[in-house]
């Protein structure tokens, strides 16, 4: 198979590649937020107990 | 079923599906980009732009079908007072927001070359905007309300409002004239859609569907630690991970 062909796409190239640029972007957003949210809860918890058992 | 009602056991629960989930949507994923890059064939009308419709297409069905679930969750959550639905319905939002907003820019992506503009004020493509301003709204009142509890009744009630919103995308294309495409799978009988199309279509609805749980689980987990810190399970979790 011919590679400039498949990117060209039949002249649509920019519209068919930005949309699967797209949804590579947000698809890939989705996952990295809850794994940064998930550190950042373990690590103000890891807080809340240390300071918990501190006072107690 | 009761059982994992309970957030204790659905955290774990969650913890032992997210590998199996992740494996299922990267598979889904890689076979629906090979059939749809690949193997289908170019539309007849349409050209090589007929590929944007395995990104738009699923991703249109998730930004509906995740705000059902959501308004949902919310419906339980209000009645039954089930702290699991509370989260479910909070971590739906994000997740449905941006399947919206995928839809919409591709969308635009695909009206632009097919119809000479990137928006227009029709029917379909002001519902499905309209959509997204229902679950931005939904995901502000989470925000704006520091009691989570009363924080996720204000969200399933706006939910639930908003729910009217579903049919009327779904109709729109009958009920108005206008300049999008009418749907073509779930025509009643057989769909008018020839299987070298259909197939990665529902190849990758499948692989969003997969995703879409993937992450609602991810989400989910930090936010069941966070509710649920004031019990001894959550502080022995936390600190095994360390």
């Amino acid at each position: 198979m011919n590679w400039s062909e498949f990117f060209a796409m039949g002249g649509y190239g920019f519209y068919v590649w930005t949309s699967y640029a797209v949804a590579a972007v947000v698809l890939a957003f989705n996952v990295l937020l809850p794994l940064r949210r998930r550190k950042a809860v373990h690590k103000t918890l890891r807080e809340f107990y240390r300071l918990k058992g501190e006072r107690s | 079923m009761y059982k994992y009602a309970s957030p204790r056991n659905f955290y774990h629960l969650a913890g032992r599906l997210l590998p199996w989930l992740t494996a299922a949507t990267v598979m889904l994923l890689l076979a629906g980009l090979y059939l749809g890059l690949f193997v289908a064939p170019p539309d007849y009308q349409q050209g090589e732009t007929v590929r944007i419709m395995f990104i738009h297409v699923p991703a249109a069905w998730m930004s509906m079908f995740v705000y059902v679930l959501m308004a949902g969750a919310g419906a339980v959550a209000l009645v039954w007072n089930i702290k699991l639905a509370e989260v479910f319905a909070a971590a739906c939002a994000p997740v449905g927001a941006s399947f919206t907003v995928l839809a919409l820019l591709t969308g635009s992506l695909w009206g632009k070359p097919m119809w000479g503009a990137w928006w227009v004020w029709d029917a379909r493509l002001t519902s499905e905007l309209i959509l997204l301003f229902l679950y931005i709204g939904v995901m502000a009142l989470q925000a704006s309300i520091d009691d989570p509890r009363r924080a996720a009744r204000a969200a399933a009630i706006l939910a639930l409002v908003g729910v009217v919103n579903i049919p009327i995308i779904h109709f729109s294309v009958e009920w108005w004239n206008t300049l999008h495409q009418p749907a073509s799978v779930s025509k009643v009988g057989t769909p008018s859609i020839h299987a070298s199309i259909l197939i990665p279509l529902l190849t990758m609805a499948a692989a969003f569907k997969a995703y879409f749980f993937a992450v609602v689980l991810l989400r989910m987990r930090p936010a069941i630690l966070e509710r649920e810190k004031h019990t001894t399970w959550v502080a022995e979790t936390v600190e095994e991970s360390a």
